[in-house]
Parts: C-alpha cells; sequence; structure tokens
C-alpha cells in the first residue's frame, strides 16, 4: 500500500495522473516508460490503488498477468514498480479546477491538507478519475426518504475498509458487478440479503459473478423487476417490488413488499467527467465519456484519458491495457515524439452501443473495445466490408475486445468504418 | 427556575422568535422534538423569499409576507445564511395570460412592490435565452430572492444562543397546563419545565400542542410538496426564480436557480393526512417535469440528482393562526404555510408586541449581539483569497465532499456550531448534496464526528432517532443511551 505524502511538490511536472486507481497507475508507468520524467499522480483518497483497494475479493489479473489476484494485490503489483520508478504520487489531494492555458501548459489547481491550496502545471495531463455510482435520485425511486439507501461501492467502503455492517435484511437493487460481490460479501459477514432484483430481462454483471456470488449462496435473482417503493421514516423498513413489462414499466397490480432494513443500489456508474468539461473536450453522450483517439488523447491536445473515465470497463485488466497506452502516448507527447494522424472514424452500426477509441490510423495495430445493445449468440463483427470476427456470444456486460491489425483494413480506403454486430450467416 | 417564554418548536419560525426574543431581558428557552433544529419543513421547501405581489393584502399572510421581504437583508448581513434577491419572472404563454400577468402588477403595486416591469417577448429572450421561445411575456420582480432556509434556521438560533437562549433537543412536548401563579407548566418527554408564556410555534403539530393546552380552534391539514434538485452542470441556465402564469387555485410548478446555483423545480401540492408522509412518487415527478418542459424544454428528469418532500403546516382556515388563546400566556403562532419562510422574521416581531400586550414586559438589552462570525464558502472564493485562507488553515485545502467542494475545515466548524448528524452537516456545510449524493463524504464526516465530537462512527445517524447509518454491536447501544444527551451545545 502507498500512502504518498508529498515531502516536496514542484511547481511543474511533465505529466500531471488525475487519479491513482488502476488506470492511473498503469498510464504513469506508461509515461515514464516513454520517456517522461517529472511525473505526478495526485489522487483524493488516502491511499493509492482506487477502488482496488476496496475489492478484497480475487478475480482480477487472469487476462494481464494470467494469474488470478485480489484487488490490492493487482494494484500492488503497480504500485511497487510506481515507487521504483520514482513516480510523485500524492494522495489524499484533490484536483478542483484545471485549464489547458497553452498547447504545452496546463495549470491545475491543487488542494491539500498538506499544503492547502497550491497551483502547479503540467505539459501533458492524464484523465483517470474513473467512475462514480449511480444513486437513487438519478434513478428516481419514489417513496420515503429514511436512512437505509446506498450505493453498493459505499457498502463495501464500509464492510471491508472499516468493519462496519450497513444492515442486516438487505434487498440489492440492480445486478451490476459491484451489487453481485456484495451480495455474496453482506451474506458472509451474517447479513440476510433478500433478492437481487434487475429491471432488464438479463443480468448486468458477469456470468461468473452471477454463479461465484448468487447461486453458490441461494441468493434469488429477479430478472425484469424493480423496487417501486421505499418505506420507513427513519430508518428502511420494507421495499415495493414490482415486475415490469417489455417497456420497463412497473404493473403495480403485480406488486409486492419485502421487510429490509437496507436497499443497496448497483444500478450503473458514471465516468467522472467534471474536469474533462472544465477543459473544454468533447463527450460521447453514449459512453460519458470524452472522445478519444487512437492515442487516448481527448480533443484538447495534450490531455489524454482512460479507463472508467473514457467508458465502463468490466475487467480491470482492459483498464491496465488502455492505460498504459494513453500514459506512454502522454509521455510521447511530452517528449516529443507524435504517431502517424488517424485517418479512419469508427461509426456504432447495428447492436453496438459505443467503440473506444473514436478514430483509428490505418498503419498501426489498434485494440478496439466495444459494447454491444442486445445480448446475441453466434453473431460475427463487421468492420465494413475490410474485416470480420466471429464470436460464439455476446452482451452487454462484457465489453468485446477485437485487435486491429493494418492488414485488416489494407482493401479500406474510406474515411469512414461502420462497425456493425449481427448474427453470422 | 420560571422562564419568561417557552417557545414549541424550533423551525423557521420558532428560530426567529427566540432571536428576537433575545434582544430584551428576557430568561427564554426553546424544546425541539428533532436531534437539531430546522429538520422539519424548513429544510424540505421552496426556499423563495417572496415579493409580495402573488398574495392578497386581505389576509393576514400577504401583510407578514410583504413586511417579512425587506427584513432579510439585515438578518442576512448579520448572520451571514445564504440569501440572494435573484429576482424572479411569471411568464405568460397567451394574450389570456398577459391579463394574469397585469393584474399581479396591479397587486404589486397597491402593496408597493417595488421595480415591477412587464417584459415583452424580446426582452425575455434576451434575460432568459433558455426558457420556451413561445413564451411572449413576463412580470419580472425584482426583490424576490432565493435562501437557504436550513443555514437561516441554524443562523437564528445559533445568534440567539450567543445571547442566552436556553436550548432542549430531542425532547418532545408530551403536556402543557395552568398551575397557580399565572405560571404555564410543560411537560416533555424528559423533564418539566415552568414559564409565564408559551409560544406554540409547532409547525405540523400545532394543532396537537393547542390540544394539550385545551384551546385547540384550528386542525392542521398537511399538504405535501415535492422537490426535485438537478445536476449542478445546469448552473446558470436561468437566472431568476421562473412562475408560470397562476391560476385561481396555485402558483404552480416552479424553476427556482438555488442561492448554490443548483436548479430546483417543484413544487407539488398535495394533501395528506400522515404528518410524518416525506415521500415522492413517480406521479409527482411526472407532474413538475410536465410542467417544466413546458417552460423550459431543455431540462428533462435525466438532470435529477436527488428530490425530495415536505409538508405545509396548512391550517384549515388556511391563513395563519397567530394570537392569544383563552389559556392565558399560551400564544398560538401556527398554520405557517407558504409564505411563511418570507414572512418568518415579520412574524417574530409580532409575536414580540403580541406578548407585550399581553403583559410581558419587554426591555431591550445593550449587550445584545447582533452577528454572527462570518461564514466562510470555501468553494466560493476566488482562487487567490483561497490560497491566503489554506496558507494559515491547510484543513481549508483538504477534500471532504468532492461534489460540492467542502473542505474538513468547514465540516470542523459545522460540528463546532453544533452539527451530529449527517444532515446536520450537510445543511450546514452542503457536504452530501452534490451529485454522488453522499457516496464521496459520508464515512469521512462519520470519522469527523467521532474524532470531532466523540460520536463513535457506528453511531452517526443521518438525521437522529433511528436513522442510523451502520449496524451497531450490542454492547454500544447501551453506550449510545447513556451518552445521549439532553441539551445539546448550540
Amino acid at each position: 500500500m502507498l500512502t504518498g505524502r508529498l515531502i516536496h511538490l514542484r511547481p511543474h511536472y511533465d505529466v500531471v495522473v488525475v487519479g491513482s486507481g488502476p488506470a492511473g497507475l498503469a498510464a504513469a508507468l506508461g509515461s515514464r516508460a516513454a520517456g517522461a520524467e517529472r511525473i505526478l499522480v495526485v489522487d483524493r483518497e488516502r491511499e493509492a490503488g482506487g477502488i482496488l483497494n476496496q475489492c478484497i475479493h480475487t478475480g482480477f489479473g487472469l487476462h494481464y498477468f494470467k494469474e488470478e489476484l485480489t484487488g490490492p494485490e493487482y494494484a500492488q503489483r503497480f504500485l511497487q514498480d510506481i515507487s521504483a520508478r520514482e513516480i510523485d504520487v500524492f494522495t489524499d489531494a484533490f484536483i478542483a479546477d484545471i485549464k489547458a492555458e497553452a498547447e504545452s501548459h496546463k495549470r491545475l489547481v491543487l488542494m491539500s491538507g498538506m499544503y492547502g491550496v497550491r497551483i502547479i502545471t503540467a505539459k501533458a495531463i492524464v484523465l483517470a478519475m474513473g467512475a462514480r455510482e449511480r444513486t437513487r435520485g438519478a434513478i428516481r425511486i419514489p417513496g420515503a426518504r429514511p436512512a437505509g439507501v446506498l450505493t453498493a461501492g459505499l457498502a463495501q467502503k464500509f464492510v471491508n475498509m472499516f468493519g462496519l455492517l450497513p444492515g442486516k435484511r438487505v434487498v440489492i437493487l440492480g445486478s451490476g458487478d459491484i451489487g453481485l460481490i456484495m451480495a455474496r460479501r453482506l451474506t458472509m459477514e451474517g447479513a440476510e440479503v433478500q433478492g437481487v432484483y434487475e429491471i432488464l430481462p438479463h443480468p448486468n454483471g458477469l456470468n461468473r459473478n452471477l454463479v461465484q456470488c448468487l447461486q453458490d449462496f441461494d441468493i434469488p435473482l429477479h430478472l425484469s423487476t424493480t423496487v417501486v417503493n421505499i418505506h420507513g421514516t427513519e430508518r428502511v423498513n420494507k421495499v415495493t417490488i414490482a415486475p415490469v413489462d417489455t417497456q420497463l414499466k412497473p404493473q403495480m397490480e403485480k406488486s409486492w413488499e419485502v421487510p429490509c432494513d437496507t436497499l443497496l443500489l448497483s444500478v450503473g456508474l458514471i465516468p467522472e467527467n467534471e474536469l474533462t468539461r472544465k477543459l473544454g473536450a468533447r463527450l460521447d453522450p453514449v459512453t460519458g465519456g470524452p472522445v478519444v483517439d487512437s492515442t487516448m488523447q481527448t480533443t484538447v491536445p495534450g490531455v489524454f484519458a482512460c479507463g472508467n473515465v473514457v467508458h465502463i470497463h468490466d475487467l480491470v485488466d482492459f483498464v491496465s491495457q488502455e492505460a498504459d497506452l494513453a500514459g506512454r502516448c502522454a509521455g510521447e507527447y511530452v517528449v516529443g515524439k507524435t504517431r502517424p494522424a488517424d485517418n479512419v472514424k469508427l461509426l456504432p452500426g447495428q447492436n453496438v452501443a459505443y467503440c473506444v477509441p473514436h478514430t483509428l490510423s490505418t498503419d498501426r495495430e489498434h485494440t478496439v473495445y466495444l459494447r454491444v445493445k442486445e445480448p446475441l449468440e453466434k453473431s460475427s463483427i463487421r468492420f465494413g466490408e475490410a474485416y470480420e470476427k466471429k464470436v460464439r456470444y455476446v452482451s452487454p456486460p462484457e465489453t468485446v475486445t477485437v485487435t486491429l491489425r493494418p492488414r485488416f483494413l489494407e482493401k479500406f480506403h474510406g474515411e469512414a468504418l461502420r462497425v456493425d454486430v449481427v448474427p453470422r450467416e | 427556575m420560571i422562564y419568561d417564554v417557552i417557545i414549541i418548536g424550533g423551525g423557521i419560525v420558532g428560530c426567529a422568535i427566540a432571536r428576537e426574543l433575545m434582544r430584551y431581558h428576557l430568561h427564554v428557552l426553546l424544546v425541539e422534538k428533532n436531534c437539531e433544529a430546522g429538520f422539519g419543513t424548513s429544510k424540505s421547501n421552496s426556499g423563495i423569499i417572496h415579493a409580495g405581489h402573488h398574495a392578497s393584502p386581505k389576509t393576514l399572510k400577504g401583510r407578514l409576507e410583504w413586511a417579512g421581504n425587506p427584513l432579510w437583508d439585515a438578518l442576512c448581513r448579520d448572520l451571514g445564511f445564504g440569501f440572494k434577491r435573484v429576482g424572479e419572472i411569471t411568464v405568460a404563454f397567451t394574450e389570456e395570460e398577459i391579463k394574469t400577468l397585469e393584474h399581479l402588477k396591479w397587486q404589486g403595486d397597491q402593496k408597493g412592490v417595488p421595480g415591477m416591469e412587464l417584459w415583452d417577448r424580446e426582452r425575455l429572450r434576451k434575460e432568459e435565452p433558455n426558457l420556451n421561445p413561445d413564451l411572449i411575456a413576463a412580470l419580472y420582480v425584482p426583490t424576490s430572492g432565493v435562501i437557504n432556509p436550513y443555514e437561516a434556521c441554524f443562523a437564528l438560533l445559533e445568534n440567539a444562543h450567543l445571547n442566552g437562549l436556553r436550548l432542549v433537543l430531542n425532547q418532545r412536548v408530551t403536556g402543557l397546563r395552568a398551575v397557580p401563579d399565572g405560571v404555564l407548566e410543560v411537560q416533555t418527554t424528559d423533564k418539566v419545565f415552568y414559564s409565564r408564556f408559551v409560544v406554540n410555534a409547532a409547525g405540523l403539530y400545532s394543532d396537537e400542542i393547542a390540544d394539550l393546552a385545551g384551546v385547540r380552534n384550528f386542525t392542521i391539514l398537511p399538504r405535501k410538496g415535492e422537490e426535485y434538485m438537478l445536476d449542478k452542470r445546469l448552473t446558470g441556465f436561468v437566472k431568476r426564480i421562473v412562475f408560470p402564469c397562476p391560476t385561481p387555485v396555485s402558483k404552480g410548478i416552479l424553476i427556482i436557480p438555488t442561492f448554490d446555483g443548483t436548479l430546483m423545480v417543484g413544487p407539488t401540492a398535495l394533501s395528506t393526512p400522515d404528518k410524518t408522509d416525506l415521500s415522492t412518487s413517480t406521479a409527482g415527478c411526472e407532474e413538475i417535469f410536465a410542467a417544466v418542459k413546458r417552460l423550459a424544454p431543455g431540462l428533462s428528469e435525466r438532470d435529477v440528482i436527488a428530490e425530495f418532500a415536505g409538508l405545509r403546516a396548512v391550517a384549515d382556515t388556511e391563513d395563519f393562526v397567530i394570537g392569544p388563546t383563552q389559556l392565558k400566556g399560551f400564544i398560538n403562532v401556527a398554520g405557517i404555510q407558504s409564505p411563511g419562510l418570507t414572512a418568518s422574521p415579520a412574524i417574530a416581531k409580532l409575536v414580540a408586541e403580541i406578548l407585550q400586550a399581553e403583559d410581558l414586559r419587554l426591555v431591550l438589552r445593550d449587550d445584545f449581539v447582533p452577528t454572527l462570525r462570518k461564514p466562510v464558502r470555501f468553494a466560493k472564493l476566488p482562487t487567490e483569497a483561497q490560497i491566503r485562507l489554506s496558507e494559515d488553515d491547510p484543513r481549508y485545502g483538504h477534500i471532504v465532499c468532492r461534489c460540492e467542494h467542502i473542505t474538513e475545515r468547514e465540516v470542523l466548524d459545522a460540528i463546532h456550531y453544533g452539527a451530529r448528524t449527517l444532515d446536520g452537516i450537510k445543511f450546514r456545510t452542503r457536504a452530501g448534496m452534490g451529485r454522488c449524493q453522499g457516496g464521496f463524504c459520508t464515512w469521512r464526516c462519520m470519522e469527523l464526528l467521532q474524532r470531532e465530537a466523540g460520536v463513535p462512527m457506528a453511531m452517526v445517524t443521518k438525521r437522529g432517532g433511528d436513522s442510523w447509518i451502520v449496524t451497531q454491536p450490542e454492547a454500544e447501544e447501551e453506550l449510545a443511551e447513556a451518552l445521549a444527551p439532553e441539551v445539546m451545545p448550540c
């Protein structure tokens, strides 16, 4: 674990990385590898590692390290390298404002209990703020406003970081991965998890979590159902559950009540792009994150982004991979190296919610991440007429990763490449 | 000890009366059933200081609204709560509605509301470009304002306390009767107090208090209002409070640019028999956004970060019920529905007059301190000022609430001046009011309450009572009871 109490804060850096979660750590290392000298990683938490620190379950690193690690172990692999490569890490610190004043001159307002409010500058910035959880307000669950309605991530923090139990009889709304993980965790801590309720007709978490967190613990999963009312004046005492029709409209006449003292929300993540907005970078309304080119650069030169700030990832391994690229490109930007400009735009087509990055260069290899809208068996991912990849099964909770090699696009000469996920003929 | 005055209820009305009475040589006690002041109707409303042209001068509430409006500048200057005269506009879609605007303007002119202007389409477009382009006119009234009503409660109470008010929290009044020598006895869940005068400012429960005194001649019929808070990236979307053209029954659904820059839309108005029903509803949300989208097509329910409901303490007379009763010394200040917030400083002055008329000797003190320390709203300061402040105290650099950029020092101040719950911190500092709704600051505030106020993390509540955040080991539950203070420092 690394609690980076900076002894000496410099006024100028080559690269400032905002966030020390998996994205920020890999990006900082990438920048160093590309030759950037003065690198600062800033994090508002007390310890570097981001959300990994409270993810004490296993399942991390299968792709990246080819072994199964816990969250803190996964973070530790990076933190060791960060220390060894003398990258400055400043935790319990906060970037309150940020401005791109000139091509290689970004001004940041850095707040900390150690130095108060300071202004620092950077040549390049990597945005790695991650995501926040969607709250009750954002999904507008009607009903009373008692204590006991909280996000799954906050519950995880209470249990794993403080040894505090947020409730004894728990209902979980949403089958996102954090909700599934917490269903198991709270059960192991002695709480009764009444069930997981998902408004969509399909689960929203990884298949392995459905098996290991719900089935193995006999926790029921109710699809096409949602919480339509919350009861209790001071603390939650029950919730009303209703099935939804195909338009996701609750069928109140079929509703029932479930006594509980806690409602946990695992209803999605929102990329944290307040700083991105302050910089004036263009955002993709679908991902909620910045539009990025194949070097993970946003529309503001010298500002790069990676991880959940760009789009919500389901596996940390892909975050690290993407952040390494963003960090390297930020490092290259600082030392004056450039890669060939992008010449192809990716357009999400049939059954594709989004693709990242948003543009490509036909003379390099790229990893393209895309998310489908509907589950589909025996499907085919088509990049226009140029390239087709067959996949057994796609579903919205699992990112599809495609490696695009220059030779795949040899015969392609357009400017825009449409990406479709279609049933195999 | 026999008090001169006991005030029942620490909402905006009770707090304003308490502060007004502390100007005089009096022994005053305020009894509040909740763990903090202002946690009832006063914290859950539209937060508007009305100009005075909406209400008819024939009613008591209409007169006190008009009298209350100009008193807020001095109060704000002395006490530092969030208040700003942003002005309001009432808009019209049709020629018919313009006639209503003209009537409102006439009514305002009669009452002497200053600075009103009728705007044509072009002017409205220029001043508020995000409103529906189909709007053809507006009545602009500059003296309307927005206020953080909970901050006003805390500040009034804190100032009253500074000047010697005694405050009792967490105690509900359970009995009230006359005892010999012109003294009233007030029984609470914990104790008995004696006083020559009792002011019933119990809001939603004022009819029940009057009942205890045996002089009930009105009934409170709670009327619920739902409000929805929108994401702060919409700050500046409208500059003024936007009213639709009123109908005979309702002022309608408003768009309110709050003091802190958050847009708030609402309220609904629905009678409910249950005085604890603070639930929001799908129907309420739909009603509000249908109305809001008509005024400003750029807003939608997707922008919501939080919602709440409040209950207006409406008396069956539909007007304020203020005055002495058949029980000598027992004064009602009840039925304080909208525009009660606006009227509250004028109500306080009226109550002082009534007490005097009822033979309470009012002698002005020369040691009354009208002001409080100036609160620091760190996030609103320019960077240079922030740097200077944080050089003196680096806790101003330590962020506790990342959405609203609230610092450790501000939370410590809140705890120092009485916050003992998460809502107490939230309504004093804004920590937890932002888009993540406490995901980041909840445990940080709990830690600070533990460190600074000695409330163990597992015993911190959202707003007192059974609103626990995490479960407590049984041994700690007993400790909690042992530690529960009966008199809180203000």
